[in-house]
């Protein structure tokens, strides 16, 4: 079978996607995404050079809206779910 | 009588009626619950002090002589990934563990405004991505027709719940038959509304360009009576259609005569069980007798929908599913050295294998040198996908196929090898693609397990998939069976 993804292309879309895998997952993800890929070659069969792509089925271009001030959660509704807080701030480990 | 047993519009009846009260009808369903969910496990969480005050109060409104919505008192469970302002909302996953909405999704406070009580929030696979409920963080589902199989998914807490008497109608949501195939797989009916027919405001977002909210009901009048409620343009969901909403009680007449049927050629031949087949053609001929026209016609490109699918819908979850970096909801991984290494640790520790597995393919098909052969070429096959579907419904008032390839399988048997898995989902995934509705109900049993009969139809026409749907089950009895558990 046709090598489409290596271990090396695996380990890098997991640091692409925020993801540390085991030693285990990436010889798992690596066979996988491969059977996956493999599978999806037929598509390349299609001729689609004036074929346009479809993003979205329903004719809608920008949707706008009046700007104004409606009702909104407050700073407590917000800030209730977070893991560490600082006064009215979400709180973070070091960036820089 | 049992009243878990009754569909809602039976149950409205008696309420009107003063029949029976609304708690005592809640209290009953929860009395089944208490019976049979360590058998099932559809619920991860259940709200029964909820249910009952809403019904106390509904009680009160009908003592007072209002006249009563459809679904006033009636039991409704909502999938896990639908937020409900106050009530935990994990999406089956255990970043989300801990997660209490400050809002409710509109279809939530829309059911809410009609008069529903509120059961519980049911198990799913992890963010909708699983075709089995295996993938939940928290709790197996099983079949209630045979609990050594699976219930279907990703919307199967909903499904087993309806079937087994744990609630009377449910809402689910469907990317790539999540509502379909698992009412096939539990013998309820359960429909895909058009794209845009209903807000996904406060859906989890999984794949925002094939995701809708829909119902599972026992019968065709209470998919009905619950779309009735549940469509309608939204403007917190700058997706949602503007349209006119229809009665879509009023599509509920037994006539299909002169209705030109379409079965497309594809759904019937590679990787369908014969005896699902069976039950499809029985269906056709039983709506051929009833006076519709029934004719086998052709989807082009339907061979390579699974594909596209499987590119377009993880690439979406991909960017989606960026947003659980543990910062403002969510689990955050403890001692992590700088803000990037939070985000991994997070991620890895709490994510599940089939959602980093999509995400990873999501975002592979989206990178540099990868996007035109993979994500670009699934949009344009899905332009050729859609047309498909437009022509086959210029000549055509409806499309008519098996909702699954095969009955319910065993726990284990495809977990393991994703790609398996995903061929479950072969007769409902085009169907989102398009972005047409779908509707799946009960047309015969294999082995003692439901099979389901899928109609498709024109965009925004859930009108004559409802007619059709509600013929064929007048003039059959596979809705009215009931598993013994």
């Amino acid at each position: 079978m046709k090598i489409l993804i290596t271990k090396k292309d695996v380990e890098h879309v997991a640091y692409l996607s925020r993801l540390e895998l085991t030693a285990e997952e990436k010889e798992l993800y690596t066979r996988q995404l491969n059977d996956i890929l493999e599978h999806f070659q037929s598509l390349q069969q299609l001729d689609t050079g004036d074929v346009r792509p479809t993003a979205h089925v329903l004719p809608l271009k920008n949707v706008f809206r009046e700007d104004w001030v409606g009702q909104h959660l407050s700073v407590e509704e917000v800030l209730a779910n977070c893991p560490d807080r600082e006064e009215d701030y979400f709180k973070v480990p070091k960036i820089v | 009588m049992q009243l878990f047993r009754l569909t809602a519009h039976e149950l409205h009846g008696f309420l009107s009626k003063r029949e029976i009260s609304a708690e005592e009808l809640n209290k009953a369903v929860f009395d089944r619950i208490a019976a049979v969910e360590d058998k099932i496990g559809a619920y991860i969480c259940r709200t029964k002090e909820l249910a009952l005050e809403r019904a106390r109060a509904v009680d009160r409104q009908i003592k007072e002589g209002a006249r009563t919505a459809p679904l006033a008192g009636i039991p409704v469970a909502i999938k896990d990934n639908i937020c409900t302002n106050g009530i935990s909302t994990t999406a089956g996953s255990k970043i989300l563990a801990d997660f209490i909405p400050p809002y409710s999704a509109t279809v939530v406070k829309k059911l809410e405004a009609a008069g529903a009580t509120m059961t519980g929030k049911t198990n799913m696979d992890e963010f909708a991505m699983g075709s089995s409920t295996e993938n939940s963080a928290f709790l197996t589902t099983r079949n209630p027709w045979d609990t050594g199989r699976v219930p279907g998914g990703s919307s199967g807490g909903s499904a087993a719940a309806v079937a087994a008497g744990e609630v009377i109608c449910a809402l689910g949501s469907d990317t790539g038959g999540s509502i379909r195939q698992p009412a096939a797989f539990c013998g309820v009916v359960g429909m895909k509304p058009t794209y845009g027919a209903v807000s996904r405001y406060g859906l989890i977002a999984f794949a925002s360009s094939l995701d809708q909210i829909g119902p599972l009901t026992k019968d065709v009048t209470d998919c009905a009576l619950m779309l009735n409620v549940i469509c309608g343009h939204d403007p917190m969901d700058s997706t949602s259609a503007d349209f006119t909403v229809p009665d879509f009680t009023g599509f509920l007449n037994e006539d299909v005569r002169g209705l030109k049927i379409g079965v497309p050629e594809e759904f019937m031949v590679e990787g369908i069980d014969p005896r699902v087949r069976a039950s499809v053609e029985s269906a056709m001929t039983l709506l051929e007798n009833l006076g519709a026209v029934v004719e086998y016609t052709n989807l082009p490109h339907n061979k390579h929908a699974l594909s596209a699918y499987y590119l377009i819908a993880p690439a979406e979850a991909s960017s989606n599913l960026a947003r659980y970096d543990g910062v403002r909801y969510g689990y955050r991984a403890p001692a992590a050295e700088d803000v990037v290494d939070m985000f991994i640790k997070t991620r890895s520790e709490a994510l599940g294998p089939e959602v980093k597995r999509r995400i990873m393919l999501g975002t592979y098909g989206l990178s540099a040198g990868y996007y035109d052969a993979y994500y670009l070429k699934a949009l344009k096959v899905r332009t050729l996908i859609k047309q498909d579907f437009e022509r086959a419904l210029e000549k055509f008032d409806l499309l008519l196929s098996p909702a699954t390839p095969t009955p319910a399988f065993r726990f284990g048997e495809k977990v393991d090898d994703p790609l398996k898995m995903y061929l479950s989902d072969i007769c409902t995934i085009p169907v989102n693609l398009a972005g047409i509705p779908g509707i799946s109900l009960p047309c015969g049993f294999v082995d003692g397990m439901p099979v389901g009969l899928q109609l498709m139809g024109k965009y925004f026409d859930e009108g004559t998939l409802l007619r059709v749907a509600y013929t064929f089950e007048q003039n059959t009895d596979y809705h009215r069976k009931q598993p013994e558990i």
